[in-house]
């Protein structure tokens, strides 16, 4: 009996990522989400600017490329258009929280119903390490080489902690993929995110923490005690807004 | 007994597999280098494998297949 293999929505294309990259576990857990809700087919997927760029070369689905931090105002178009289809976004945190803020807030606000995978590793992978709205305080990066100094940069920006005060959004969460059970763990909450919208709750956005070896200067094993020593006591994980569980309660 | 197949020329030495496993049955090869130029993780102990697919939960490049 198979326990464990590729899911069908991953085409057969070789990630570029580099080793030990969390990119590759979040497009697996977005792979699987849409294998077991049954929606492929009809997903379509709106890929970011940045390291996941090519995220269209990846899922076995429709995929649209959309401006630097457009992607949930496409997503948007793409669900108002097609409602029977299910879009979701996938973009990283120099994407999503820093060129896309507008759009992010806005999408939210709207609750339009589309899911947004926000994949956060407090750095722009991309463009070779620069700092992110997401670093830490104190963090080394290309661009603050004596760590992020908040007197000049400010704080990190805390995107599920800033849209669960907004009355809009169905469903907001913040996961990561350090260890084995928070991988788990972000699998049933990106699931989750993908059931919301086929119910036609609303804006689901999970907020993934993940790594960066590369540009963080560590291997791969240590980048992962770096998200769980650093990163996760800044960015608590949790469900930071649930509505329709909130109402029931209610 | 568990089965535990890897997809040598996609991995990418990362050693994250070798990391979570619970019994250290994985290691990263010393003598084969893959397509790709890294040393690709490899079983070294099949008879002490549980087949809980932790390696293969972590692995960001979908390398491993476990079958129980």
């Amino acid at each position: 009996m198979v326990v464990f293999e590729k899911p069908k929505s991953l085409t057969d294309a070789q990630f570029h990522y580099c080793p030990g990259c969390t990119h590759g576990i979040i497009h697996r857990l977005v792979a699987e989400a849409i294998d077991e809700t049954g929606v492929e087919g009809r997903a379509v997927g709106v890929a970011p600017v940045g390291c996941a760029v090519m995220a269209y070369n990846y899922f076995a689905c429709d995929m649209v490329e959309a401006a630097h931090g457009r992607a949930p105002a496409v997503a948007t178009g793409l669900k108002r258009a097609m409602p029977e289809n299910i879009v979701f976004t996938y973009q990283g945190d120099g994407d999503l929280a820093s060129i896309g803020m507008a759009e992010t807030v806005h999408s939210a606000a709207r609750n339009e119903n589309i899911t947004v995978i926000f994949v956060n590793n407090a750095i722009y992978g991309m463009t070779g390490g620069q700092m992110a709205p997401t670093s830490l305080p104190g963090q080394v990066t290309q661009t603050s080489p004596y760590g992020r100094d908040v007197k000049t940069a400010g704080y990190p920006i805390k995107i599920c902690e800033i849209l669960a005060a907004l009355d809009g959004p169905e469903y907001i969460a913040r996961v990561a993929v350090n260890n084995v059970k928070n991988v788990r763990n972000a699998k049933k909450v990106i699931k989750k995110a993908f059931e919301n919208q086929i119910e036609g709750k609303g804006f689901s956005l999970v907020e993934v923490v993940s790594s960066c070896p590369t540009n963080w200067g560590m291997t791969p094993v240590k980048a992962l005690e770096w998200v769980e020593e650093k990163m996760i006591p800044y960015y608590p994980l949790g469900v930071y807004k649930d509505r329709s569980a909130q109402e029931v309660e209610a | 007994m568990a089965k535990v197949t890897f997809d040598t020329d996609v991995c990418k030495g990362c050693g994250l597999c070798v990391s979570v496993c619970p019994k250290q049955v994985l290691g990263l090869s010393k003598t084969v280098i893959n397509k790709k130029g890294h040393y690709p993780a490899e079983m070294l102990d099949e008879k002490n494998c549980i087949g809980c697919a932790s390696c293969a939960i972590m692995c960001p490049d979908c390398v491993i297949t476990v079958e129980r």
